[in-house]
């Protein structure tokens, strides 16, 4: 079975705030989702639960086909998860006092020998996003968008099918938008799967949007989104002292 | 892991790293206490290795907010909560890293801090040897209140408070396995063996309650 | 909309912590009057039962001591239990339990203490001893306040509650460890020159008093539990309540 990754019903919340609920989709090998939506209607956090960094409120994700040895296993731990999941944040994930080759040596060394051996070899993951002459420097050095190169770089040194981008393109000019969009068509097209979230019109055919449906509407509700200390509750039977 | 603890390591020692800071304070602690009861050299010598262990106690706590904390506003404990290796077993390594740069440097320093306080050479080296065996624990204990306070902006002085009680028996058996060494040999195994089992026991307690906290921040 | 999964969870969510409103609000007055009327008993057979020939009148302090410090230890038991529902089940009451049991198990420490001490005053002509009982009560009242200081810094609640629960966990392990090194470390800085109450039998004079004191104070904890609880339920509503306001006119006023 190829891979596939598929998502139902997911929702969640921040605090006692219902941030986005019913979001669904699935994506199957070379598949590129693309998440819009205003700021705020959580797409970061969809990142963060498909990664398993966040427990969702409700709903289910399941991983088919992640584990060769068991190719029709279907899959919802998220302790499986995150062993395929490469995220990219908001942060870089790099210590400004290491040098840029230190640092990807770094998460190298922590992946497993098979995704090792799928990844590319720092110089040439550098090369990739054209960090090669400052492999030496400390990343703290480096302008903003250089440290977001030297991240996305990271995604390169060991490889893992499903990449999960939030805002891959912040600080980065132009011709490292392009750059992106290479790197994501050419994971897509080695049997991967992209989950990114980003303002910017990738330049990739295949792509499709998810749009996040935003915040529940209060009348969809009906004042429910607070959890289990219900507004509406409160002039209930049990309520009176 | 090797990797993680090199890298810890070369952090820890690099310039604005935790790892000489500790070893200044411990200095500070030791220069102070004369200052506090009197120069009598006597009474220094009596006192000086529950002095060192003071000293290092409070030493070793310094830093220990920032073991997750610095982690966490870089983006690379989300990654480590990522990978292969269990969480648990990440945060050992790092308090490994944190006990070289903290216990273990104190540890090796005390021949020359135990002069000041007139220590004979048989009290320089039991508090040696019990600070070597006994510090650990407490890097250990302190991993897992540094992962309950890693969300909190002003974490560190909330380690101190929440590990001070925890690090009640590792300050008494490693004091009194220090003073039986001096006065009377014969009763030295006892707390030495407890300092080394309740080393054990924390060995595994910190990091499996470090790692849940961690997973359970989900912000 | 098919949300039956989120409606179910909710609808479960939702009516324990309002079937405890109702419950508790049931339960709390009798608990409140039994309270009150083992306070007389027990309070009428202490101050009249016969003085201990040996230590007098101030023998009386036992009654609150003795049982102020079996309520700090089974106030740690009820916070340890509700740890273990916050982590393992993830129930929300348990969260509010633990939450609610902090203070009132520090205050009951700092009772034992406080009666500790004036009992010592007569006793061991000082205020403050180290005995190894009351500094395994000074580290226990450390770790008390350790907890609610974390509560105070902690601003979500769920969050506070799973980080906490940890916590407790984790000084209940080390209890058994810190009582054990203090005795240690008191036998061997202290050799037997303390008086000690424990040892002898207890005669039947100070037992009944002392048992309907102790059954006063667990109903007193049970009562001060079930209301502080009920305030931490209504204060989350509260808060709840005031944030869905806030949101409520920020959907009015603003573009639909």
């Amino acid at each position: 079975m190829p891979l596939c990754l598929s998502v139902e019903g997911l929702a969640a919340r921040r605090g006692d705030t219902l941030i986005f609920r019913d979001v669904s989709f699935s994506a199957g090998e070379g598949a590129v989702v693309i998440v819009t939506g205003a700021n705020g209607s959580g797409k970061s956090t969809l990142l963060r639960i498909v990664a398993g960094l966040l427990r969702a409120e409700a709903g289910s994700i399941r991983v088919a086909g992640g584990d060769p040895q068991r190719p029709d296993a279907v899959d919802t731990r998220t302790e499986t998860r995150r062993d395929l999941c490469h995220y990219l944040g908001h942060r870089n994930g790099l210590k400004t006092e290491l040098t840029v080759f230190d640092n990807l040596a770094f998460w190298r060394s922590f992946a497993t020998a098979p995704s090792r051996r799928h990844g590319l070899e720092i110089e040439a993951a550098l090369e990739e996003v054209g960090l090669l002459a400052l492999a030496d420097l400390p990343v703290g050095v480096l302008s903003a968008g250089q440290q977001r190169r030297a991240a996305l770089a990271r995604l390169l040194v060991a490889w893992r099918p499903i990449w999960l981008l939030d805002e891959p393109t912040a600080a980065l000019d132009a011709a490292s938008d392009a750059m992106v969009s290479r790197m994501i068509a050419r994971h897509a097209a080695s049997a991967g799967i992209v989950l990114a979230a980003t303002h910017l019109p990738l330049d990739l055919p295949q792509a499709r949007a998810l749009a996040m449906p935003g915040p529940p509407r209060r009348e969809d509700v009906g004042g429910d989104d607070v959890v289990w200390l219900d507004a509406g509750q409160v002039d209930g039977p049990g309520a009176a002292p | 892991m090797r990797r993680l603890l090199l890298r810890d390591l070369a952090l820890a020692f690099r310039a604005g790293g935790g790892g000489l800071t500790g070893l200044l304070f411990f200095l500070a602690v030791v220069a102070i206490v004369p200052f506090g009861i009197g120069p009598d050299v006597k009474l220094l010598a009596r006192i000086g290795p529950a002095i060192l262990w003071i000293g290092a106690l409070l030493a070793a706590l310094l830093g220990l907010d920032r073991l997750f904390q610095a982690e966490r506003e870089d983006g690379t404990l989300d990654l480590l909560m990522m990978q292969e290796t269990p969480l648990s077993l990440i945060v050992l390594v790092k308090c490994m890293a944190h006990w070289v740069s903290s216990g273990l440097i104190l540890a090796l320093s005390v021949p020359v801090f135990g002069l000041l306080l007139n220590l004979g050479p048989l009290a320089i080296g039991a508090t040696m040897l019990t600070l070597f065996v006994g510090t650990p624990a407490l890097t250990l204990i302190g991993a897992g209140a540094a992962a309950v306070t890693v969300a909190l902006p002003r974490g560190g002085l909330l380690v101190s408070v929440l590990v001070l009680p925890l690090a009640i028996p590792v300050l008494i058996f490693g004091v009194s396995a220090t003073q039986a060494a001096i006065e009377a040999p014969a009763a030295f195994l006892t707390p030495f063996l407890i300092l080394i089992a309740l080393n054990l026991l924390f060995a595994v307690l910190g990091p499996l309650a470090a790692a849940t906290a961690l997973r359970s921040l989900e912000d | 909309m098919s949300d039956t999964s989120l409606t179910i969870r909710r609808f479960a969510d939702l009516a324990n912590p309002t079937r405890f409103l109702a419950l508790s609000a049931r339960l709390l007055p009798w608990i409140c009057w039994l309270t009150a009327a083992l306070f007389g008993l027990g309070l009428f057979y202490a101050l009249t039962s016969a003085g201990d020939y040996q230590q007098g009148e101030t023998v009386r302090i036992m009654y609150v001591h003795v049982p102020s410090a079996w309520l700090a230890m089974m106030t740690y038991m009820v916070m340890t239990l509700s740890a273990l529902g916050t982590l393992v089940w993830r129930h929300p009451l348990a969260d509010v339990s633990a939450r609610a049991a902090m203070p009132i198990g520090a205050a009951f420490t700092a009772l034992a203490l406080v009666t500790g001490s004036l009992w010592g005053k007569p006793m061991w002509g000082a205020w403050w001893v180290w005995d190894a009982r009351l500094t395994s009560f000074f580290i226990l009242f450390l770790m008390y306040l350790g907890l609610i200081a974390l509560n105070r810094a902690l601003e979500d609640p769920t969050r506070a509650a799973r980080l906490s629960a940890i916590l407790i966990l984790l000084g209940f392990i080390n209890i058994p460890i810190i009582k054990f090194s203090v005795d240690w470390w008191n036998t061997l800085h202290q050799p037997a020159s303390v008086l000690r109450m424990g040892g002898s039998a207890i005669d039947g004079e100070f037992l009944r008093p002392l048992l309907l004191m102790a059954g006063a104070f667990t109903c007193l904890f049970l009562a001060l539990h079930l209301g502080a609880m009920r305030n931490e339920i209504l204060r989350r509503r509260v808060a709840a309540l005031r944030r869905q306001a806030a949101r409520g006119a920020l959907t009015a006023g603003g573009p639909a």
